[in-house]
């Protein structure tokens, strides 16, 4: 049993079991299709599926790859070998009357996952993460007395992942999530989506008493949580309440919770009349998985990049700032966009020296975040999806930081390129978005707006500096806008100076 | 001897009805078969790895490939009761 | 003319000669079939095998060779999935299932253009050594109704020894086609574990199971075996290594094979003279120029059926839960709720012997009993294993008697829930260790109770994993200097 060290306070002690199901074209043990957006009911099934009589189970490869792989790269260790079992109950959405998991010898297990949780970094422990087959969906259909059974997502492949009761608040549970999703978002093991069951968290929650040192002898399991931000809610008020009826010197129940989102509580589901005897022993119809050296030793280079290193990197390599850093990580296939872009960004810094490469990688991450993610967003697309190719991204971005184009000109390119793709130079011409910089241009503007404004002269000269915007703008006006207000405002003030 | 509650409890796990008489009936086969396995319990075991399966085979595994089957109409012929494409069962509570 | 008994050789040649179309041929099985009143079949599927009698006849008819099943008969054990022919596994829990798919095998057979004539009886859910436990009663053993033909493939082996059918496919999870071969004088061959697919063979003990055959002759058992038998991607159990070409390698002489005797195998108590007859038998082999070699195997047969009456049991419980009620079979009209959905479907659907094994298995693996009995159970059985390993490091197969005693008045079994341990014992430990196995009638001997009926009795004939050679050229070899496969029983004939 766990033990803490003694402290005064209440403590929560917070562990999680995350189903994820994995990004697989056919199922964990059928070669039935794994569709997750499937609409019509029992149509990706088969024989194996319904467990027609005599069926028999054949284990898909990439989900035993992808299994693997999220193990490594959440830092687990790896058996040479790992097993099926079966695991029995009755419920109608299971159509075998048993689940084939994985129970004494999970494909990984003790491993860890750092997170970074108000600036300090917090190590929480995964206990074990093992392959099993999803249930089907049970729809009860209100008032009426019975209930409807869709098998499409029965038998699809599922990684079940456990961590210790490390975590200790809603914060770190948020975290948590944030950075196993990603994780597993870029192994490429599941879109991993709350919203869409492709990812489902039920955490555990009990709290210490001060002074004790070993885990409370119940805890609260809560389900329904379909987002991180309910999970960190549905957290926070469990703890609350739980530390409550311990102040009271009473102990919570052990029960499972479900999460009501309208009313913002947790609220207790009934509690199940028997106890639970799965009757777990080796699946006889699989034989037993070995792991070689070989296959590990692939699967290690297979893993690319993770949240932490390219954190650290965008930062070291790139310069940007916290807030920019999350904000892209959060989003992976942005972050690949953007890097994308920045490889571009690359090719130029090295073929022309003289541009500022920072800079350039700086202005690429705020348009991502900030006029392309609201683009996507609102067209609910990936970049990928959309028709502005990284190189054209790239180019604009230089086109704005070369004084070619105005920010301002520079958003209704972008808008264009995002609709219909294209080079940003052709849209400028066929726009006539040029911004003009050439100093013999602005300066014979400025010669005319000087002469014609005189006392707007004069009043720049006795001190009034706000007769510096209006000839700023007398002389944008001059240039139909078009003007680098930069080279407009240098040569101004050298004019006005002479 | 298994006792009475103990044949109940296991025809609960297994899901089957079983009449006053069959528990009865019941406690005694099982009962029989269980005295008749006690013998194993002699066997010294030590060392020895359970057997999973007497292949030997390890990694059997398919590639990652959809099959859309045919066999849906076959399939939903042999259902009890179905509704609008889902399979209907009594009130899961 | 006169077309039982013949080998699927000779059926074979008829049908490519064209002295008899396949449609002939299937017309008179199934007047066979119908008139008999073994109750050896639970479905005829006269409609579906005559069409594909007449796609056989089309077939042979078109230049180039015939696959060797071509247009020839067979009868599939009712655990067999046959796609939309009624598959019960003999229970009233599947009374009404019609399978959307073919069992490998059954696969394998179409694509020879055999004809599936029906489906023949068994034990409940294969559970039982009599054939007694079957929802549509027990099936009779052709040599004396009054008898068991022997479980579970009851129905299969009454069929072809009575000629009503030429071969059937069987299946043996421990004893089931070994001992109603024996008792009912034909010949049976039970695989490796994992030399034939299991796929679509309704489950009974997952790790057990073995899909084989029933003939006249181990001739036709090796010819049904290079079509049977391969690796099969819907299980993954099955071995990946070539099918040899067993009919091509078969051999008359038995010179330089050693053959293990274990006199565990010779167990006190049972039937002298089925003892006497085996010797004999095993005198015969030797004459052929085998050599008799001892052997020990104490812990298999001390120990055997004891790890059989654990393992197979909780994999029985495990494989009988998908028969809820929603999805397909019985579903009771008595529920109130979708606990007795469940509670009342099953006790109605199930049969007192499959309530017995999944009870039992459900006991066995609930918490704090695995480790006492199942894990305890699958040490032994390495250790079995491991005793099979090292005899046959000594010798190139086994012999024993089949059974312990000759085929039992019906009714014997009943109210013994041992009854299938102990009738199965020489043939549940090579189960357990995944060997393959045939029996070859070897003589007849009066029934103990009834001096005046004579019955077969089956020799054994165990071999290595993956030994199925071994086992057919000793039979073959002992078939090509004995005749006991050649007598049949005096049934009513069906012409």
């Amino acid at each position: 049993m766990k033990e803490f060290s003694s402290s005064t306070e209440y403590k929560p002690v917070i562990g999680f079991e995350i189903h994820v199901e994995l990004a697989t074209k056919s199922k964990m043990f059928s070669p039935a299709p794994n569709n997750p957006d499937e609409k019509e009911p029992n149509k990706n099934i088969d024989e194996i599926v319904t467990a027609q009589p005599g069926t028999l189970p054949v284990a898909n490869k990439e989900a035993i790859r992808l299994a693997a792989l999220v193990g490594l790269a959440l830092n687990c260790q790896i058996d040479e070998w790992s097993k099926f079992d079966r695991k029995h109950y009755f419920y109608p959405d299971l159509p075998k009357g048993y689940q084939i998991s994985q129970y004494d010898q999970p494909i990984s297990k003790n491993g860890y996952l750092d997170v970074s949780v108000g600036g300090k970094i917090k190590r929480i422990g995964i206990t074990r993460a093992h392959l099993e087959e999803d249930a089907g969906k049970n729809v009860h259909p209100e008032g009426l007395p019975y209930s409807l059974v869709d098998y499409n997502r029965a038998g699809c492949a599922l990684l079940e992942i456990v961590t210790e009761p490390d975590i200790e608040n809603g914060e770190e549970a948020r975290a948590f999530l944030t950075e196993l999703r990603n994780i597993i978002r870029y192994v490429g093991a599941s879109e991993a989506d709350m919203e869409k069951g492709t990812m489902r968290c039920e955490p555990n929650i009990s709290v210490r008493r001060p002074g004790e040192t070993t885990l409370p002898k119940y805890k609260c399991e809560v389900k329904n949580i379909n987002s991180f931000k309910f999970a960190e809610a549905a957290i926070n008020y469990e703890i609350e309440r739980q530390t409550e009826l311990l102040k009271e010197g009473k102990t919570p129940k052990q029960v499972t919770m479900g999460w009501n989102e309208r009313e913002g509580k947790t609220v207790e589901q009934r509690s199940k009349e028997e106890a639970n005897d799965y009757r777990y022993f080796p699946e006889p119809d699989l034989p037993v998985l070995q792991f070689s050296k070989d296959y590990l030793d692939d699967l290690r280079r297979a893993i690319p990049e993770l949240p932490a290193q390219k954190r650290e990197r965008f930062k070291s390599e790139y310069g940007l700032d916290d807030a920019a850093i999350e904000n892209l990580i959060n989003w992976k296939e942005l972050t690949f966009y953007f890097e994308e872009v920045v490889s571009e960004i690359d090719e130029w810094a090295r073929q022309e020296p003289g541009l500022d490469r920072l800079a350039l990688i700086k202005q690429a991450a705020n348009w991502c975040l900030q006029d392309f993610s609201a683009m996507l967003n609102a067209k609910m697309v990936n970049p990928n999806d959309a028709p502005v190719t990284p190189e054209n991204f790239a180019e604009l971005v230089k086109l704005i930081i070369q004084g070619k184009i105005s920010g301002s000109a520079a958003k209704t390119v972008f808008k264009v390129m995002f609709e219909k793709g294209g080079e940003p130079l052709s849209i400028i011409d066929d726009l006539g978005l040029h911004q003009v910089s050439d100093e013999s241009a602005i300066l014979s503007a400025i010669d005319k707006v000087v002469a014609a404004n005189e006392k707007a002269v004069a009043d720049f000269r006795t001190g009034q500096e706000k007769s510096f915007g209006f000839l700023v703008g007398q002389t944008m006006k001059e240039l139909k806008g078009k003007g680098n207000p930069q080279v407009i405002n240098k040569l101004l003030r050298e004019k006005l100076k002479s | 001897m298994l006792s009475k509650d103990e044949v109940k409890k296991i025809a609960s796990l297994a899901r089957i009805e079983l009449s006053e008489s069959e528990v009865e009936k019941f406690q005694k086969d099982l009962s029989t078969v269980l005295d008749y396995v006690d013998e194993l319990k002699k066997v010294d075991v030590s060392g020895v790895d359970e057997v999973f399966e007497v292949t030997g085979l390890v990694n059997v595994q398919r590639d990652d490939a959809a099959i859309v089957s045919d066999t849906h109409e076959g399939i939903f012929k042999n259902a009890p009761e179905m509704k609008d494409g889902f399979y209907k069962v009594k009130a899961i509570l | 003319m006169d077309f039982t008994y013949l080998s699927l050789t000779e059926l074979r040649k008829l049908l490519d000669k064209k002295q008899i179309s396949s449609v002939e041929l299937t017309k008179y099985f199934l007047e066979r079939i119908k008139k008999s009143d073994l109750n050896a079949f639970i479905t005829i599927s006269e409609e579906q095998a005559l069409k594909q009698a007449a796609a056989a006849d089309d077939y042979i008819a078109s230049p180039g060779e015939n696959p060797f099943l071509c247009g020839i008969p067979y009868a599939a054990k009712d655990l067999f999935c046959t796609a939309g022919v009624r598959t019960t596994a003999a229970s009233k829990i599947l009374d009404n299932y019609i399978p959307p798919y073919d069992a490998t095998v059954i696969e394998k057979i179409k694509e020879q253009k055999g004809v599936l004539l029906g489906k023949t009886n068994l034990d409940q859910f294969a559970h039982g050594s009599s054939g007694e436990t079957s929802a549509y009663g027990p099936t009779k053993n052709p040599w004396d109704k009054s008898r068991m033909p022997g479980g579970s493939s009851s129905g299969s082996a009454a069929a072809v020894a009575a000629g009503l059918i030429p071969w059937a496919t069987a299946t043996e999870t421990g004893g089931s086609i070994r001992i109603p071969s024996s008792f009912t004088g034909v010949c049976g061959w039970k695989p490796t574990y994992g030399r034939v697919s299991r796929y679509g063979v309704i489950a009974m003990g997952s790790s057990l199971d073995s899909p084989g055959a029933m003939a006249y002759s181990v001739e036709d058992l090796a010819r049904l075996a290079e079509i049977m038998a391969g690796a099969d991607g819907k299980d993954s159990t099955t071995g990946q290594a070539m099918v040899p070409a067993y009919s091509k390698n078969l051999t008359v002489s038995l010179k330089g094979v050693r053959i293990g005797i274990a006199e565990e195998y010779f167990l006190e108590g049972m039937d002298e003279r089925v003892k006497q007859t085996i010797q004999g038998a095993i005198g015969e082999l030797e004459k052929l120029g085998a050599e008799l070699v001892k052997v020990h195997l104490p812990i298999s047969a001390k120990y055997g059926s004891l790890v059989y009456a654990i393992v197979a049991p909780s994999e029985i419980s495990s494989n009988l839960a998908r028969y809820d009620g929603i999805r397909y079979g019985h579903v009771t009209k008595n529920a109130s709720d979708l606990m007795e959905v469940y509670t009342k479907s099953r006790a109605e659907g199930f049969g007192d012997e499959a309530k017995r094994r999944i009870m039992t298995g459900t006991y066995v693996l609930s918490a704090g009993y695995y480790d006492a009995y199942y894990k305890r159970a699958q040490k032994v059985r390495r250790m079995i294993v491991n005793e099979f390993t090292k005899v046959f490091s000594q010798v190139d197969v086994l012999t024993a008697p089949t059974a312990p005693s000759v085929a039992q008045k019906l009714g014997y079994a009943a109210n013994d829930p041992l009854f299938g341990y102990i009738t199965d014992q020489l043939n549940i430990p090579s189960s357990l260790a995944g060997l393959p196995a045939i029996s070859v009638p070897s003589g007849f001997v009066p029934a103990h109770d009834d001096p005046s009926t004579n019955l077969p009795v089956g020799l054994q004939i165990i071999g290595p994993q993956w030994g199925e050679q071994k086992i057919f050229n000793v039979g073959y070899a002992y078939q090509q200097a004995t005749d006991f496969h050649k007598k049949h029983p005096r049934v009513d004939s069906g012409k």
